[in-house]
């Protein structure tokens, strides 16, 4: 717009007049104001009203269980005899350590007395959960491709508590598939983001193909 | 139609069912609701309503007793390959590529939640093979507890069909990856819920292109047709029978005009 005035101003009598220039500069700064706010409220505002923190639980600390275990992350998370994974571990995984309070501190104590000695499996929050309708199966990546739990994952197995864990409002989904950073651009923040074209991006440096929709889809 | 990963091998799945064995019991419709979640009505009577993958027809030769025939004709999704291996009808009209075509198993796949309902698909399949979600599914009391997870329930407005239950396709390579060979996927680990249920062994079920099948081997009997063969769909599902009424009554001859497999015999 300015640019304009000045033209115009420029060619029939050779004044430009400091007015015009001054109020249009005074507009482009209100614009330049609202917009910054604008940014502001949307990348700090709007995760607040997107996600919501879930609390856990129980709060599990890695690092002091792979002091104490045989076999490492297996002993916890492992492949069955058909190729699936186990995943989260079960109360199967824990008895045999926590089948009595201990008496180590509170959490201790609450994970023992509401989940080990009621039998109840903890209905833990899951980071890394895709939709329903994805198909994910760690033997091609960890058998096939041999890549490092930490890949995928980032460094919760040498965490000593679980991190915070929020959850889409709308879509119920973990904020890890789309990534703590709403932009999405830089270094991840906790671990690598899972959006669809994550996925398909490391095939295609990988694999050479983006893959069919059955794929990764059930 | 995708580019196949560097790592895969290219297999070309189908089925050969022997009609002449078929008794029409319809365990292979049962076992297909239970394995893949396919949700049923109150009132199951409408049948154009109702959702299947696969569905037993009743053919008759029309003649009076005491030289009245019938044939049951259990039919899921033909999984055409089209002209080029890679072009079926309802991939080609799909506004949302919901529909594709899997270049590494020559199934046809559909993706429910990238379904948006226009049902063009529907209108393209010349076998009734998709069918569309009117409400949202509804099991039973607690029957939704007994869903598989392996299959994702659908919702109301979109598409479904047989996918030659693929889930247990990504189960046995899953296991081969486990095994250290992902190539190494026998006739034996992936085979459909319908083939395996059916009690007189009418249904059979592997790679088209491997020798090693028994799919290979009765897909190239004389008596081996396929359901409206000559509009070009290239179906992935043949049928086996000995009977040429079955022949002339699943695709569209002259009144003059022998099936392929009994024209040869008198020339
Ligand atoms: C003593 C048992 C145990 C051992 C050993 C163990 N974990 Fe865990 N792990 C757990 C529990 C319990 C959780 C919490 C479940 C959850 O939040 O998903 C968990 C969660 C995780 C998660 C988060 C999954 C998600 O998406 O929520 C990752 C990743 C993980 N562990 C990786 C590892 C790695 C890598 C190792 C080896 C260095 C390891 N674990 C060893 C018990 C164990
Ligand atoms: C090899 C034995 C062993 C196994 C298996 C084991 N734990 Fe523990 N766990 C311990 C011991 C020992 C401590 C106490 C360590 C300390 O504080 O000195 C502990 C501490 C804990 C605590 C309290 C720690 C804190 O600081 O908050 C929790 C919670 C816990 N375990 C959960 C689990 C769960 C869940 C599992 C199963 C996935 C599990 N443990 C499996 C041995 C085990
Ligand atoms: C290629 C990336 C990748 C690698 C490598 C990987 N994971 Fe995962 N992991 C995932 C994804 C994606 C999911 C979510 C799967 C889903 O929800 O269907 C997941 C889920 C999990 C879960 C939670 C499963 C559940 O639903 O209960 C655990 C625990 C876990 N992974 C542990 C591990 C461990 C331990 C390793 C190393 C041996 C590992 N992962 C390697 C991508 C990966
Ligand atoms: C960091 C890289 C990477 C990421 C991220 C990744 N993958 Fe993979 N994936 C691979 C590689 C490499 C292979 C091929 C393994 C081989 O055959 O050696 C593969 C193979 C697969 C296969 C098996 C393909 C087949 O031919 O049977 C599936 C399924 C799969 N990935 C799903 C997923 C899904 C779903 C996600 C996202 C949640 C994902 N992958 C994220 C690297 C990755
Ligand atoms: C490499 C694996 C991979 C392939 C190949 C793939 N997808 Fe996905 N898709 C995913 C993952 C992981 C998600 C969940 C994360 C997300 O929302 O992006 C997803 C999500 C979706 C969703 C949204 C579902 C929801 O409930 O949020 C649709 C729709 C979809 N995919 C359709 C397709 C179609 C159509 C194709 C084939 C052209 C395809 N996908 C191929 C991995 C894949």
């Amino acid at each position: 717009m300015s640019t304009q005035t000045e033209n115009t101003s420029n060619a029939p009598s050779n004044e430009p007049s400091p007015k015009k220039g001054a109020t249009g500069w005074v507009i482009f700064a209100f614009f330049v104001i609202g917009f910054g706010f604008s940014l502001l409220g949307g990348w700090v505002g709007f995760p607040k009203m997107l996600y919501t923190e879930v609390p856990h639980p129980i709060d599990f600390n890695h690092a002091l269980h792979m002091n104490l275990v045989y076999d490492g992350c297996n002993s916890c998370h492992y492949f069955r005899e058909d190729g699936s994974f186990s995943g989260s571990p079960t109360l199967n995984e824990c008895r045999d350590c926590h089948g009595f309070v201990m008496g180590i501190n509170e959490n201790e104590e609450k994970f023992v007395e509401e989940y080990v000695l009621q039998d109840k499996e903890v209905p833990w929050n899951i980071f890394s959960k895709q939709p329903d309708c994805v198909y994910f199966s760690h033997a091609p990546h960890v058998n096939g491709a041999e890549m490092d739990c930490a890949a995928c994952h980032g460094d919760i197995g040498d965490s000593e508590s679980l991190r915070s864990y929020q959850e889409n409002r709308l879509t119920g989904y973990s904020r890890d598939i789309w990534g703590w950073n709403m932009s999405r651009l830089g270094e991840p923040e906790h671990a690598p983001r899972m959006k669809m074209m994550d996925c398909v991006n490391c095939h295609v440096e990988e694999t050479d193909s983006q893959g069919s929709c059955f794929q990764c889809h059930k | 139609m995708q580019k196949i990963p560097s790592h895969t091998k290219a297999r070309h799945y189908g089925m050969v069912i022997d009609l002449d064995k078929c008794t029409g019991c319809a365990t292979c419709m049962v076992a297909c609701y239970s394995e893949n979640n396919v949700s049923f009505r109150d009132d199951e009577s409408v049948k154009l309503l109702s959702i299947n993958w696969i569905q037993v027809y009743k053919l008759t030769n029309g003649k009076p007793f005491p030289d009245t025939e019938v044939c049951y004709l259990p039919q899921p999704c033909m999984q055409c390959d089209g002209k080029d291996f890679g072009h079926p009808p309802c991939v080609s009209v799909c506004p949302a590529v919901a529909t594709d075509f899997d270049s590494p198993t020559g199934i046809v796949s559909q993706i429910t939640t990238r379904c948006f309902g226009c049902r063009y698909c529907m209108a393209a399949c010349p076998y009734h093979s998709r069918k569309f979600n009117w409400w949202d599914p509804v099991w039973p009391a607690d029957m939704q507890n007994y869903l598989s997870p392996d299959v994702s329930p659908r919702m109301r407005g979109v598409i479904e069909k047989c996918t030659f239950c693929y889930h247990r396709f990504q189960q046995a390579r899953q296991k081969a990856y486990a095994e250290g060979n992902p190539e190494d996927i026998g006739e034996d680990d992936y085979q459909t819920a319908c083939t395996q249920a059916c009690p007189s062994g009418a249904i059979t079920f592997g790679d088209l292109d491997d020798p090693a099948h028994e799919v290979y081997k009765l897909k190239n009997n004389r008596y081996a047709f396929r359901l409206l063969e000559r509009l070009g769909t290239n179906p992935s599902v043949y049928y086996l029978s000995t009977r040429k009424w079955v022949h002339r009554a699943c695709d569209n001859y002259l009144e003059n005009e022998e099936p392929a497999a009994f024209a040869n015999k008198q020339a």
